[in-house]
Parts: C-alpha cells; structure tokens; sequence
C-alpha cells in the first residue's frame, strides 16, 4: 500500500443522527483502503490558517466504475476543522491523503469474533464484518454511545451478524449503561476468538482489558491527537509494548491506529513511562 | 524569449517552469535547487518519498538526532494554533547510532542529498555527533541544532547566549569534515539574534539557519490548564512568517557574506521568495509539510516560476535583493 494525495470531489453529504457521512471521490486511495485505514483530509481550503489535517477512518469504499473509487467516512462536529468540513457540498473538492496506518489483521481461521464500536467509532467495523463473514467467521456487534441519536449503524450491524448489543448511558436504546457491562456476557456465551474495538480511549482500554480476561485477542483502532497523519509529526504517539517487551513511543498513524490491545500501556497513554525506551534519565522529564 | 523547462508535478502533471539557474551556494556546497524539507517537519525522509521524489529538493533535512535514544515528551504534544501550530515533541528519536546504520544509509542509498540536524544536551554531545558524522559520505552539511525550546532546562537553549553558541559551534566545526559546511540554527526568541549569529560565525559556523520555533503554551479553556504535556511548546507555520523574514534580514545585513537558510511558515513559493529577497540563499519548508505532504517540490517550482517572472536569471541574483538602495534599479 502506498498512500496518495488526491483532490477528491464531494459525491454526497447527508446526516446521519447526530453524525455526517461524507462521500468523496478518492481514485487511487479507495481501491486500497481495508478495514482500519484512515484517510487525512486538508480543512478550511487552501489558504486555511486550519494547517493541520484531520484524520478520519473509512467507514466504505465503492468502486463506481468510470468515476473511480468512492471513500466515506462519517464524522461529528468537534471544533472549527469538522464544522468546515460539515459545510462542504456536491461538487466541492477535498485535499484528501490516503490510505493511512495499519488495518485490523483478519485470522486465518472462521473464528468467532466480536465488534465494539464507540459512538461513530464503529464505521470502519461494518466493512470489516463483512470480510469476516466471508471467511466464515461468526460476527457479533456490541454498539454504545452516550444516547440513541450517538449511536451509529445499528440496522446495519443487524444486517450483518449473529447478533446485535446496544448500549446508551441514558438508556434511550438497548441497555442503560456502557458496552463493558454486556461484553463479558457475550463473549462468555460466544466464547470469542478475537474482539475489535473502535472509540475512545477510554472505551479500548476497558474493553482491551475484558477481553484478556476472557482470554480473547484484541485489536483496537485508537484515536489519537494527529497533525500530519503520514508519520513525521511525532505527535500521536503512545507506549505500546513491541515483540521484544520493551516499551517505546510509537506514532499511531503508522504503526497504528490499529494495535493488539495487550500490547499498548492504557493506563499510562499521556505519559512516557519510565522503562520506556530513551525515557528521560534524571528527575523532570525531555 | 525565456527558455522554458519541463517537469513532471508530484501529481503526475506534466508543466513548464521558466530556465533559471537555481543553484543554491551555501559555503562551499552547491545545491542543484534552494528548498529543503525543515528539521523535524520531513522525519528522515521516507515518508514523504512516498508522495514525491525527495531527490528532487536542494536537500532532505532530518529531524534532529541525539546521541541516546530518545523518547520524548508526554501527549499532547501539538495544539494548533491560528496559522500554525504549537509543538512540544522533545527530541524523540533513535539516537546516533540506529540513525547512521539505518536512516542516513537509506538516504545515501536513496540518492538524496542530506544535511543532518544535530542537537545535544551539553557540547560535549554535540562534539561526539559530529566525530560520529565527520567520515560519512552521506552528509551534505551540518545544521546544528542550538535552538529546540523543547527541553526540559531553558538554560540548554544554547542560541540564547553567545557564549553556550559559540562553544557548541565551534566544537562541532573542529570535529566535521573539512569540506562540510556547519549551519547553526538560531532562535528568535533573543534580544539581539545578531549578536548570537556573530558569535557563531566567529566560532566557525560557515552558514546560519534561521529560525527555530518560537516559544508559546496554549490554555486549555475546558480543563483550564496548559494543553501541552510539556507546558510550552515551539510555535511554527505561517503565523511566524515575519519574524523569520526580520531574522534573516537583520543579519544579512549585518553579515552580508555569510550564507543563511531561511525557514519560518514557508507555504508558497513566494513565501520562499521573501526570504530568498530578504538574503537567505535557501530555505527550508518544515509545518506546511503537515497540511501539504507534497509540498517541499511544489515550492521549489512556485519559486522558480516567480524567478523567472521577475525576471532573474539565476537564484544567485534574487538573495538579498530587497536590501539594494532605493535609487537601485529592480
């Protein structure tokens, strides 16, 4: 895979709850996304005093023949960046860089495998189910969000799996509470293999840690802080431990989003701990 | 009638640019083009091949490298900022070694010109990355980092005294290679950046680079503390545009002989060529880097474009020209 830069053109732009679901014509970028890649997009046009691109994972890609390749990604307004992308219309262009990072790894074997998505966190499973399915794999989804409206693709986890949680911390739909609270029943009535996650780093942490007690492997898709996305900023780093079991800092753009969920130090995200490879000797730090 | 040249876009488009001679001397070292990736904004260079041919630049600059390795510092590290961005990294990176056996040899093997960017906690470092340096082919010259506010003791931001300037300089002078120039890349955040350029150009830096990050904390207002893990962090993009063009044109003034690299928000080729008028001989893109991969060569075409437009025959010809007197023709 090597990533392109693009100037995409708006296909479509529709609502979806309280989210946006961007089409954008990206050939060369969406013939080679997988499940877990992201897409990095300029904002605000080209004399933008935004500089920094915003990140976003693939929810779909379609190939529409004469037109090239075809990228969403679904995303909510959280500052001045998404607000800007949130007004862009048919027919509008994008600077779009893509595909980015390293996707989920699919197992060999039709295992059973359970998919966590937090809030919109879960676009980039649905393609990702629908790859398991195809190698045979029972696929079941745990969606959660702070209320119904958070929520995104229920109807289409439904369509695509053996069975559907939902949780809303409100409990305007499916369970009150978060998805920590049904997944150790699930997988212990599944007996899953592997579990995916995707959403907030809060959410991958708990649901990295339920998975290892119940002895299933983990793949979670973090969200990190990015300003480049390519891997020269050096700013969307986290310790994660390597096949070797030191502990380094390592760019999520690259080596992730994607990472086993045993292997990254949750409870020490936003700090450099002090076995970590050329962490500051003396007391106070780089 | 003005030559023209053909040249194919990072794109893949194929367009003209105007036949001016864009070599870039810099002490002793000529460039076949002026623009550079800036240190810490092009990682060592690999990534961005992916999205244009790095051979293409003046030179690919690396993100500065220590002796040890390196983590850095604690997220967040970047906040951004209107016009720009804040950064508080701290030096991540491999160390000396890993970066030579595997880094500067890619380069090397790449084809790409390289100018490595060092920095170090005291002198002595600086002194043992320049013996480590000093017999590798790979290396075009030497950008002495002086000037990273990310550390954890202000009072190592060298570029801030002459004195600390001068001897990091001149040790790293006497341990390069004869034929290899030493830049020294200076901070704005001083009083006098003239009497800091003087003292190291008096140490034996054949050249300067200018400028580093300025240093500014950003407030979270929703937790109502600084958003950066390190506090401070360096402020860069084109929000800082004009005092990197001040910097350089205060000390070309000053030191008329002395080649300058200029960086500092360039995003354009005509940002490039403000410095390139105000007496850099080169420049380098660093932030713009984030918004646009592609956009080290797009600058050096912009640039060569607007040369040609201008009228200049040869880069040689532009640097410094904003400084001729008012009865000088254009």
């Amino acid at each position: 895979m090597t990533p392109v830069q693009t100037r995409g053109e708006v296909l479509s732009m529709r609502r979806v709850g309280q989210y946006h679901q961007l089409t954008l014509v990206a050939p060369g970028v969406a013939e080679q996304v997988r499940p877990g890649h992201f897409v990095a997009i300029a904002v605000g046009g080209e004399t933008s005093a935004h500089l920094l691109r915003r990140a976003f994972s693939v929810y779909r890609t379609q190939d529409r023949g004469v037109y090239g390749g075809t990228v969403d990604i679904v995303f909510a307004e959280h500052g001045a960046g998404t607000r800007w992308l949130s007004h862009v219309r048919q027919h509008d262009v994008v600077d779009v860089v893509g595909p980015l990072g390293k996707p989920f790894a699919l197992p060999k074997e039709p295992v059973t495998c359970t998919m966590v998505g937090g809030g919109y966190g879960s676009a980039p499973l649905f393609t990702l189910a629908e790859q398991l399915r195809e190698r045979g794999c029972r696929v079941d989804f745990v969606l959660g969000a702070a209320t119904e409206s958070r929520l995104f693709g229920v109807l289409e986890a439904k369509r695509m799996s053996q069975s559907v949680a939902v949780t809303t911390e409100d409990g305007s739909l499916g369970d009150r509470g978060r998805v920590t609270d049904v997944l150790p029943g699930l997988l212990e009535r599944t007996g899953a293999d592997v579990v995916y996650a995707c959403g907030p780093m809060g959410m991958l942490s708990a649901v990295a840690d339920v998975a290892a007690r119940f002895g299933a492997h983990s793949q979670c898709a973090v969200e990190e802080a990015m300003a480049c996305g390519i891997g020269v900023c050096m700013t969307c780093v986290l310790p994660v431990v390597g096949d070797d079991g030191v502990t380094r800092m390592v760019r999520s753009c690259v080596d992730g989003p994607v990472f086993r969920g045993d292997r990254v130090r949750w409870s020490d995200v936003g700090t450099v701990p002090a076995d970590t490879w050329g962490a500051p000797v003396s007391e106070g730090g780089h | 009638m003005t030559r023209l040249t053909r040249v194919i876009t990072p794109e893949s488009a194929e367009i003209t640019l105007p036949d001016v001679d864009m070599s870039a001397r810099l002490a002793g070292v000529t460039l076949p083009n002026p623009v550079m990736t800036a240190s810490g904004c092009a990682g060592y260079g690999r990534e961005l091949d992916q999205f244009f041919d790095i051979t293409a630049l003046g030179a690919v600059v690396t993100k500065s490298i220590m002796l040890q390795p390196r983590s850095g510092r604690p997220t967040p590290r970047m906040a951004e900022t209107p016009g720009g961005m804040l950064n508080s990294i701290g030096l991540q990176g491999p160390g000396i070694e890993e970066f030579v056996d595997r880094d500067l040899r890619w380069l090397e093997e790449r084809g790409a010109r390289v100018v490595v960017s060092i920095a170090g906690g005291s002198a002595d470092e600086y002194v043992r990355l320049a013996q480590r340096l000093r017999h590798s082919s790979a290396v075009t010259a030497i950008e002495v980092n002086i000037s990273c506010p990310n550390v954890e003791n202000r009072g190592l931001v060298f570029a801030c005294d002459p004195v600390a300037s001068s001897v990091v300089v001149e040790g790293v002078r006497r341990n390069s290679a004869p034929g290899t120039p030493v830049f020294a890349k200076l901070s704005p955040d001083v009083t006098d950046i003239v009497a800091i350029a003087r003292a190291c150009v008096d140490a034996g830096a054949d050249g300067l680079s200018m400028i580093n990050t300025l240093l500014g904390v950003v407030i979270d207002t929703e937790t109502m503390r600084p958003h950066l893990g390190g506090v401070t962090g360096g402020l860069s993009g084109p929000a800082i545009r004009p005092v990197a063009v001040r910097a350089v044109w205060q000390v070309h003034q000053a030191l008329p002989d002395i080649p300058i690299i200029g960086m500092g928000g360039i995003r354009t080729g005509a940002d490039a060529f403000e410095f390139i008028l105000a007496g850099a001989s080169a420049v380098e893109v660093g932030t713009t880097v984030f918004n646009d991969p592609s956009a080290p060569l797009r600058v050096a075409y912009e640039l060569q474009r607007l040369l040609g437009t201008r009228g200049f025959a040869s880069l040689d010809d532009a640097v410094g020209h904003a400084h001729r007197s008012a009865d000088q023709p254009t």
